[in-house]
């Protein structure tokens, strides 16, 4: 997320840079060269071999440097290098299903799955959000590198955290890859973003991340 | 609570041959891998829990259970046994 901020204040800086630029050379040009105060005629400018280069070669500069940014973010999104867990998201229609199968319990030898249904108006406490809230949610450890599998059982769903700068598709078989880091303690709301059918408004996404003992212990309660 | 209940916490790591954000490959060949693995070293032999842990971390349970079903059945797609040494 730290790393999509950064691309976008970086390219901001070229988008002020080309506006500035722009507007000046628009509104001077509307001002100095209109029909009542012309200060030279156009009749023999017909080639300015360096005016043209420099305006082939300056855009050109600043669409690398815009580029190469926004590709190392591209293709460090790509890797997932030393996850500390993984968890498993999976669309059904129309509900979300996780899994956390790196907790095996060793004596029953279970692992930890479960859906996360919308809550309907009747059901909603005060304080809770209308159509973003869910009866279970997933919780998830702060400052743990995260990996997250998501893929679908029925149609393409998408599986859209925009406060955790994940949007990745949900294909039945196939198993998309992405990795959160999450640095503080929050409740982190996402929506199905690829139209799935009539139940798409209603399959939201709830994060809570916790400090990792908390987690822990409300893992080992599960 | 009185029994301990234990929990053991594992992830699969980066792994060089499955480098891509798609890794529905490294989830099946892990299961494949497993199977393998058990046919020829026994259930209990431990580096092929390794394969264990890749997969059930990585795959969906259902997926899991419809392959452990299509394994029953011997309609698997891939060959479980273990291979006999071809003879040249």
């Amino acid at each position: 997320m730290e790393g999509i901020i950064e691309l976008h204040d970086n390219i901001m800086f070229y988008i002020l840079l080309i506006v500035v630029l722009v507007c000046w050379m628009i509104s001077s040009a509307v001002v100095n060269f209109n029909e009542y105060n012309n200060h030279f005629s156009m009749k023999y400018l017909n080639h300015g071999m360096v005016l043209e280069i420099v305006w082939t070669i300056f855009p050109c500069l600043i669409l690398l440097m815009i580029a190469s940014p926004s590709f190392i973010l591209l293709y460090l999104n790509d890797e997932v290098v030393l996850p500390a867990m993984t968890v498993k998201a999976i669309g059904y229609q129309w509900y979300w299903s996780y899994e956390l199968s790196d907790f095996l319990n060793t004596t029953t030898n279970q692992t930890i799955e479960f859906d996360s249904y919308l809550l309907n108006d009747e059901m909603l406490e005060l304080g809770q959000m209308r159509w973003l809230d869910v009866d279970t949610w997933l919780y998830v450890p702060t400052n743990t590198h995260i990996r997250f599998i998501i893929t679908s059982m029925d149609v393409i769903h998408d599986f859209a955290v925009p406060s955790l700068g994940i949007k990745i598709d949900a294909n039945p078989g196939r198993l998309n890859m992405t990795s959160v880091i999450i640095n503080r303690n929050g409740v982190f709301y996402g929506m199905c973003s690829e139209l799935c059918g009539v139940g798409h408004s209603m399959m939201p996404i709830k994060i809570e991340s916790v400090n990792v003992e908390d987690f822990l212990s409300n893992i080992m309660e599960y | 609570m009185a029994e301990e209940k234990k929990l053991d916490w594992i992830t699969p790591q980066f792994d060089p041959r499955f480098p891509n954000p798609n890794q529905t490959v490294h989830c099946f060949q892990s299961y494949v891998d497993y199977h393998k693995c058990i046919n020829i070293k026994g259930d209990e032999f431990a580096p092929c829990k390794v394969f264990l842990r890749t997969f059930t971390s990585l795959c969906p349970n259902g997926w899991v259970a419809k392959w452990d079903e299509q394994r029953e059945q011997g309609i698997f797609p891939v060959k479980l046994e273990a291979a006999t040494p071809k003879e040249e």
